[in-house]
């Protein structure tokens, strides 16, 4: 049994922390919030590539550091933390995963490299409207190699060079990769609930499509993509969820009501207490997800469903009651509080939402009882 | 990280499996059996007896006095492997948990020479007297009064909700000496013979039906002043060791199962939309509890990571007994609700699963207020890990009898 990150992962998380402070402060994330012609960070993206971050789990052989998953995970934490704008989840969680999955050796010979690099930014274009991502909601189909359809919202579609396309060819679901520079491509920003994480809809009308994985196989290989990204994804909520509450605690120490501190009332201490209990439950959960996504892949499907919904939960609790405790000034454009509470929704939404999780989760649990 | 053994867990785990198979029948499903009778009492005395010349008790005490002489992780290992097994109920839990280490930290060499051992051989039963009719939570407003006369203490005054004071040989009891001082000053520790005719135990009949606590009185109980346990006045600070024993001790996660026997339920009854199993909003709750009793099983492993590192634990094990008693009552409702007017009937031998839900839903109520309520234990939680202030204090700096009491 050892249950955590060793003491080498421990490290790197450190320095990822230490990196990150320095780079990604909030005044970082709020230049991304006030401009809405920007969606990221550029230079923070080239210092987090120059760190090798977008290829910690990519094999050596093909340009990664081939360091694994569970050390992708201690990054994730630190990501999350601090709200990092950049496409990372969609480039290395949704992208990089899927060509690991599903690419062959040509495609990974040829798109590894360059993700570990930071020379490619990736998207996961799955969804086409409102309620969850089934295999009659995909009407997007590939002829002759050749993509029509539109995808809506697709997370950092708007900055991404390579897609990961969920799209039917004679009917039956593919992935796909697309590469978004070349001809039948068109793209519009969308407003976002997090303006520090953009969104675009892609229209595709002819767009050259390469598949990826098994004909057929694209709905399976879409749900292996986003049990991973799940898991990732947890990591990033759970630091976020922390920080939130460091940031209730700070404000519960220092502000004054009625002769004294905020933090020494009931109703304040319960309220951080719950959080609390909320973000140790997403951890353990999360870290069940991280071993599972490194080394037992037949429990990956409950344990990141598992992680998923913890996580959604202990982030959104913690970015709302956060908030709560800032009082009035929690509502205003200068204080954080707002910043968590968009992204929590965010990432709470981004590799489909809780409740889907759950049916998910509970659908799993119930083939494990059958079996 | 890594869920599986190491090479020496997993060799220490297989030798505890061993001799546990050699030694005890396999689960049958049924509960433990009670204590109430003599033949269940010499059973799990002979069962402790059994697991102290094996070194299974007490596995992190000294070998001299009567322990294995191991590591916290191999007590973790054991206690999961035990688990899988039949034993006898455990009426020793409280006093190696909590009152023998107090004594150990806080008593003198002679009461560790006579206790320690008979206590880990499962020849003597130990309780807790701290909580008061006038202090539950607030065990600090202990009344009980020691007075002192010559080489003795004269004792007299009421505990409650003292599990197995009927069956008990000795207590640890928490008195007040002084109450001309602040309350946390005035207190000290003494361990007594419950066997004393000046002790009276007396059952609590529980809401459950059941009797596990009692009322404990007092009349001119005499006592040696050899039997304090700490100084006059320090009885609060030996508390503290207590209690933190208390929260120290890993918890094994008891409702880990419960989603599953809903899940089990929900599949044998109807509702007015289909099978209650495809009904989406219990299936959402499902899921719900199964990531709080699957998170408090992966807490209580990091737990165990920090022990076999030789590390200190983190505080997140302090969440457990928080989460499980609310996750109990809630799955317990629930699965009456899906019961339906069949749910008002508790025998097991009509009721689901053998009345489980609504053993569990009258046992909830009891299990979010032992051992520190939902509200303590929140407060613990924001002053003790998150470092939030104390409450404002009216009892802290005034002589205890000058405190209002509200009566």
């Amino acid at each position: 049994m050892d249950f955590d990150f060793s003491d080498d992962q421990k490290f790197l998380k450190g320095e990822a922390r230490r990196f990150l402070e320095g780079r990604c402060g909030v005044g970082v994330v709020r230049k991304v919030l006030n401009d809405p012609a920007r969606s990221y960070d550029e230079s923070l993206w080239k210092a987090v590539a120059g760190q090798g971050w977008l290829g910690a789990a990519i094999p050596e052989a093909h340009g990664g550091l081939g360091l694994g998953h569970i050390e992708l995970c201690a990054i994730a934490e630190e990501l999350g933390r601090a709200l990092a704008p950049i496409p990372f989840a969609s480039t290395v969680y949704f992208l990089a995963e899927a060509v690991m999955l599903a690419g062959s050796d040509a495609q990974k010979a040829k798109w590894l490299p360059k993700i570990a690099a930071g020379e490619v930014i990736g998207c996961f274009a799955a969804t086409e409207g409102p309620g969850v991502l089934t295999e009659a909601q995909v009407k997007a189909r590939v002829e002759d190699g050749k993509l029509t359809g539109v995808k809506i919202p697709v997370t950092d579609g708007d900055i991404a060079d390579l897609a990961v396309v969920v799209a039917k060819e004679g009917g039956r679901p593919g992935l796909w990769l697309v590469e978004l520079a070349g001809p039948g491509v068109e793209r519009e920003t969308l407003p976002t609930l997090d303006p520090t994480r953009g969104a675009a809809r892609i229209t595709f009308s002819g767009a050259a499509a390469e598949r990826l994985g098994e004909a057929g196989e694209g709905m399976a290989l879409a749900e292996q993509v986003l049990d991973r990204a799940a898991v990732l994804l947890a990591f990033e909520q759970v630091g976020g969820a922390d920080r939130a509450l460091e940031m209730a605690k700070g404000y519960a120490l220092e502000r004054y009501a009625f002769g004294r501190p905020i933090g020494s009332y009931q109703a304040i201490k319960h309220k951080l207490a719950d959080i609390y209990i909320k973000n140790e439950l997403a951890r353990s959960n999360a870290y069940y997800g991280a071993w599972a996504l490194q080394s037992a892949a037949g429990q990956l499907p409950v344990a990141a469903a598992a992680a998923r919904v913890a996580a959604c939960e202990a982030f959104w609790f913690a970015a709302k009651e956060n908030l709560q405790t800032h009082g009035g000034m929690g509502y205003t454009w200068e204080v954080d509080c707002h910043l968590f509470y968009r992204r929590a929704q965010q990432l709470g939404l981004v590799a489909g939402g809780a409740k889907a999780w759950k049916e998910r989760l509970v659908s799993q649990l119930e083939r494990r009882n059958a079996a | 990280m890594d869920f599986n053994d190491t090479p020496e867990e997993a060799d220490y785990r297989a030798k505890a499996r061993a001799w546990l198979t050699a030694n005890a029948p396999p689960r049958s499903g049924a509960g433990e059996t009670g204590l109430e009778d003599p033949v269940s009492m010499d059973a799990a005395r002979a069962w402790q007896r059994k697991k102290a010349e094996a070194g299974y008790a007490c596995i992190t005490w000294p070998k001299a006095w009567g322990g294995g002489g191991g590591a916290p992780w191999q007590s973790v290992i054991f206690g999961q492997e035990e688990a899988k097994v039949s034993t006898p109920g455990n009426p020793f839990a409280i006093g190696l948990g909590m009152c023998v280490p107090t004594v150990m930290t806080a008593g003198n060499e002679a009461d560790k020479e006579r206790f320690v051992r008979p206590a880990v051989l499962g020849e003597e039963i130990w309780c807790q007297l701290f909580s008061e009719p006038s202090g539950g939570s607030d065990a600090a407003a202990a009344r009980t009064r020691a007075i002192r006369q010559g080489d003795e203490w004269v004792i007299n005054g009421q505990k409650v909700w003292t599990s197995g004071a009927h069956f008990s040989d000795f207590g640890l009891l928490l008195t007040r000496t002084d109450p001309d001082v602040p309350k946390h000053k005035g207190l000290t520790m003494f361990w007594i013979d419950m066997k004393d005719p000046a002790v009276e135990v007396r059952p609590i009949h529980q809401m459950s039906g059941a009797s596990n606590f009692n009322e404990v009185y007092f009349t001119d109980l005499k006592v040696k002043d050899s039997q304090r346990v700490g100084a006059v006045g320090e009885g609060w600070r030996v508390a503290l060791v207590t209690l933190m024993n208390e929260r120290l001790s890993v918890g094994g996660g008891g409702t880990g199962s419960g989603h599953t026997r809903v899940f089990k339920l929900a599949s044998d009854i109807a509702t007015l939309g289909g099978p209650a199993v495809k009904d989406g909003a219990l299936r959402e709750k499902i899921a719900e509890w199964f990531v709080q009793a699957e998170g408090l099983k992966y807490t209580t492993y990091r737990t165990m990571t920090a022990l076999s590192r030789g590390q200190t634990p983190g505080p997140e094990s302090s969440i457990g007994k928080v989460v499980t008693a609310t996750l109990m009552q809630d799955m317990a409702n629930a699965a009456l609700e899906l019961e339906d007017q069949y749910g008002i009937i508790n025998d097991p031998k009509l009721a689901p699963l053998a009345a489980a839900f609504q053993n569990s839903l009258m046992a909830a109520p009891g299990l979010r207020i032992a051992g520190g309520t939902d509200e303590i234990l929140r407060n613990i939680i924001a002053e003790r890990i998150l470092g939030l202030p104390q409450d404002v204090r009216l009892d802290k700096d005034v002589p205890f009898k000058d405190i209002p009491s509200g009566r």
